[in-house]
């Protein structure tokens, strides 16, 4: 059987009797100028393939937006058994399309829990309009004192709590803090059911309870407080 | 293969030249030229091959309407095509002046509205075309051996001719179509794992900002139509390498040669 199958031919390129052969030699000038030419074609097109796509995704998955504070009222102007709409700039530049309605009020410890984490002087809550179904805006609806979003029926009770319709976690928050008697509003946050603080805020329709909050890691881009 | 004349009555029939008549008459030249500028870069490339190859095919018995739909959905690219290099003369993706030039499109300029039109309903009527063809496809049976591969085409362009209408939506810039970008990239973060990251690849960070609309903008008019093309050119060279599939109500015929050799 062995004797009719060809003799496999030896690696050294003397001894397949090539010309002008070295000793020792195991690579053919053949094959490495393919080799070469693939590689420098390779190199080629990563050279301008690898730039450009972390020209797309650098600064749109790496960079932190700087962090802002936007006054938007006195300590009097909000009351803690209602919310007031208020109008800050979450992004600059953009004109209308960077704003954001957040509802406002004082904090009411018959309602809110501890401040948390301890000793942070929330005294104000700033809830965010982005309903955490798929992100439309929700209005908060005095007579019932609900928050309500208009495009799948998502429903949250006065808290920014989940009281119906498809949203996966509460309502998300914004920093608040009190300078020269002005309150002003900070970066987002997210919070899971028990009101528990994601400092990186992470898209609507991700849940943070159990294994949610594993699934939806923190991203790059959200300001770490 | 020569084709018989057509039965014409002799009065309409060419008469044959008189004595004396020059030989060659300006619309004869004319033809000539035409001819010898075809053949001329016919010599060089030897594109008439492969024109005759795509265009001369044998067609199984029962070809009809519905196979003439791969060609509309087809027309109803070129017509995006066309429609969106004009609308993109006119068009401004900046966040600020994208609506108002949209505006400006609709109202002012000269047949705005009818162009931008053909391209919104265009692009409904091309999702739908494409839908049928798939229909057509999939009950005609002609996605097996050996078409596999350009079905696998066809889903990849329809996945495609989807991002052309979910970039394209946000194009205009008015509430409903800022809010169904952000349903879209929340749509595209509620993936676990790495969807929050996919999700700030469309957004261009983690909201929706100063570079959204010209990044879906790039990519309508850019990255996504020149993938397109090249595999609707793919997906054509398969039809007719493989030539297309009989309906599946005709039964396979035995050519009567073969009978009467059989007797």
């Amino acid at each position: 059987m062995a004797s009719t199958r060809k003799e496999p031919k030896s690696k050294y390129t003397v001894d397949r009797g090539m010309p002008g052969a070295f000793e020792g030699e195991t690579v053919t000038r053949r094959r490495f100028m393919t080799l070469t030419a693939h590689g420098a074609g390779a190199g080629a097109a990563m050279a301008f393939t690898l730039p450009a796509l972390g020209f797309a995704v650098g600064t749109a998955v790496f960079e932190r937006p700087p962090v802002r504070w936007e006054a938007v009222g006195t300590t009097e102007d909000f009351p803690n058994d209602t919310y007031i709409p208020k109008v800050i700039t979450m992004t600059t530049g953009i004109g209308e399309v960077g704003k954001t309605t957040v509802y406002m009020r004082a904090r009411n410890d018959e309602i809110d829990e501890k401040p948390d984490p301890p000793g942070y002087d929330e005294q104000f809550v700033a809830v965010s309009t982005r309903c955490m179904h798929l992100g439309c805006p929700v209005r908060y609806v005095g007579a019932s004192q609900r928050f309500i979003c208009p495009c799948h029926g998502g429903v949250y009770d006065f808290q920014g709590k989940v009281a119906g319709g498809p949203p996966v976690r509460p309502l998300d928050r914004f920093y608040t803090r009190v300078r020269n008697g002005n309150v002003e509003v900070g970066p987002r946050y997210s919070v899971n059911s028990e009101l528990r603080r994601f400092d990186s805020y992470r898209d609507p329709a991700q849940p943070l309870d159990g294994i949610g909050q594993y699934l939806y890691p923190p991203r790059l881009s959200t300001q770490k407080q | 293969m020569k084709l018989p004349k057509p039965p014409l009555p002799s009065t309409l029939n060419p008469r044959p030249k008189r004595p004396g008549e020059p030989r060659t008459k300006p619309l004869d030249q004319a033809k000539e030229a035409g001819i010898a500028s075809v053949d001329w870069i016919d010599e060089r490339t030897s594109l008439s091959g492969g024109a005759r190859w795509m265009m001369f095919r044998k067609v199984p018995k029962g070809t009809n309407w519905f196979y003439t739909l791969g060609s509309a959905t087809m027309f109803a690219f070129l017509s995006q095509a066309v429609t969106g290099v004009f609308l993109a003369m006119y068009y401004d993706p900046s966040p600020t002046r994208a609506y108002e030039s949209a505006r400006y499109i609709t109202n002012d300029v000269f047949l705005g509205e009818f162009v931008r039109g053909m391209h919104k309903w265009g692009s409904t009527v091309m999702v739908i075309l494409i839908f049928l063809h798939m229909a057509r496809t999939f009950f005609f049976g002609a996605y097996k051996y050996p078409r596999e591969l350009n079905w696998v085409i066809g889903v990849v362009l329809l996945i495609l001719t989807f991002v052309m209408s979910l970039t394209g939506y946000l194009l205009p810039f008015d509430q409903r179509s800022y809010w169904a970008t952000i349903v879209a990239a929340n749509i595209t973060a509620s993936g676990p794992i790495a969807g929050p990251y996919l999700g700030d690849f469309l957004r261009g960070g983690a909201e929706f900002g100063a570079t959204t609309l010209s990044r879906f903008y790039a990519i309508h008019m850019l990255l996504v139509p020149g993938l397109i093309a090249a595999l609707i050119g793919a997906h054509l060279y398969l039809v007719a390498r493989l030539g297309t599939t009989a309906p599946p109500w005709l039964k396979p015929q035995e050519p009567e040669k073969l009978k009467e050799e059989r007797v």
